[in-house]
């Protein structure tokens, strides 16, 4: 089975490709409606190993944008996704890590991943991944997302290369704000560019 | 002068600490990149504008 499934994979986007993205590692970090969807799109391009990071549970509110089921409802989003993703890659090394990311954990738990992904809720946990990251492993490549929301049109979310090592996929304005809600259309648009500039980085294409 | 999101401001000799303490940017929610780096927050205190630097503060919006 697994060798059919790399075989069925290098149909589509060749040996060279699957061989790099097997052999790569990438650290996603909040698993809601960017991160479920980043995962899930890198597991299914075949990436080795994906290290999932999120402290919540799966919510009834969460699955008008969130890649979730009404039967995964009150599970650990950790747990949750990883059933999911082995349904689709039942190769991919998932390790999951049900808890909050903070300053001082992030020099252990992002040690081996070769891009970390930036898929936080919260502003003030966007800044404050970007800044561990950089103060730890300045080398590393960082993608993350920053204005999602609304019903705003599709073509006002970009990807930008803000530093050598540093990208940001949305609009980088529309904000979570009451009544003006984050549907699964838009946020997965964000979340397709930043997996997409995660495989670009893997094989080395490093414009935006 | 030092290029700041892209308009010309008279920061040169300031640190980065003193640029940001004088806008509204809330220090919690942005990141800072200096010449194609980005600068960690620890180094706001020691990081001091040149003449013709380019900075960028890139501020995060909720939603995810």
């Amino acid at each position: 089975m697994k060798e059919s499934m790399y075989k069925a994979l290098e149909l589509r986007q060749g040996s060279e490709l699957t061989g790099k993205f097997t052999r790569s590692s990438v650290a996603v970090c909040g698993l809601g409606g960017l991160g479920s969807h980043v995962a899930l799109a890198l597991a299914r391009a075949g990436i080795g190993r994906l290290d999932l990071f999120d402290f919540d549970v799966v919510d009834l509110s969460n699955l008008n944008r969130q890649q979730y089921k009404v039967s995964q409802v009150g599970l650990c989003k950790t747990e949750a996704l990883r059933e999911n993703i082995l349904e689709v890659a039942p190769y991919c090394d998932i390790r999951i890590h049900t808890g909050r990311l903070t300053e001082e954990n992030v020099p252990e738990l992002l040690a081996d991943a070769d891009v970390v992904c930036e898929a936080f809720d919260r502003p003030e946990e966007k800044a404050m991944l970007v800044d561990a990251v950089t103060e730890h492993f300045p080398k590393k490549y960082l993608v993350c997302a920053s204005g999602m929301a609304g019903l705003f049109p599709s073509n006002m979310i970009r990807t930008r290369r803000i530093s050598r090592r540093l990208y940001l996929c949305g609009d980088e304005v529309s904000e979570l704000v009451s009544g003006s809600g984050l549907m699964a259309s838009r946020v997965m648009l964000c979340a397709a560019h930043q997996a997409h500039m995660i495989l670009r980085i893997l094989v080395g294409e490093l414009e935006s | 002068m030092v290029k700041i999101n892209g308009v010309l401001v008279d920061a040169a000799g300031k640190t980065l600490k003193e640029f940001l303490a004088s806008t509204d940017y809330d220090p919690l929610r942005i990141a800072c990149e200096r010449n194609g780096e980005i600068v960690p927050k620890s180094r706001y205190e020691e990081t001091i504008l040149e003449e013709e630097d380019v900075i960028e503060v890139v501020s995060f919006v909720g939603g995810g």
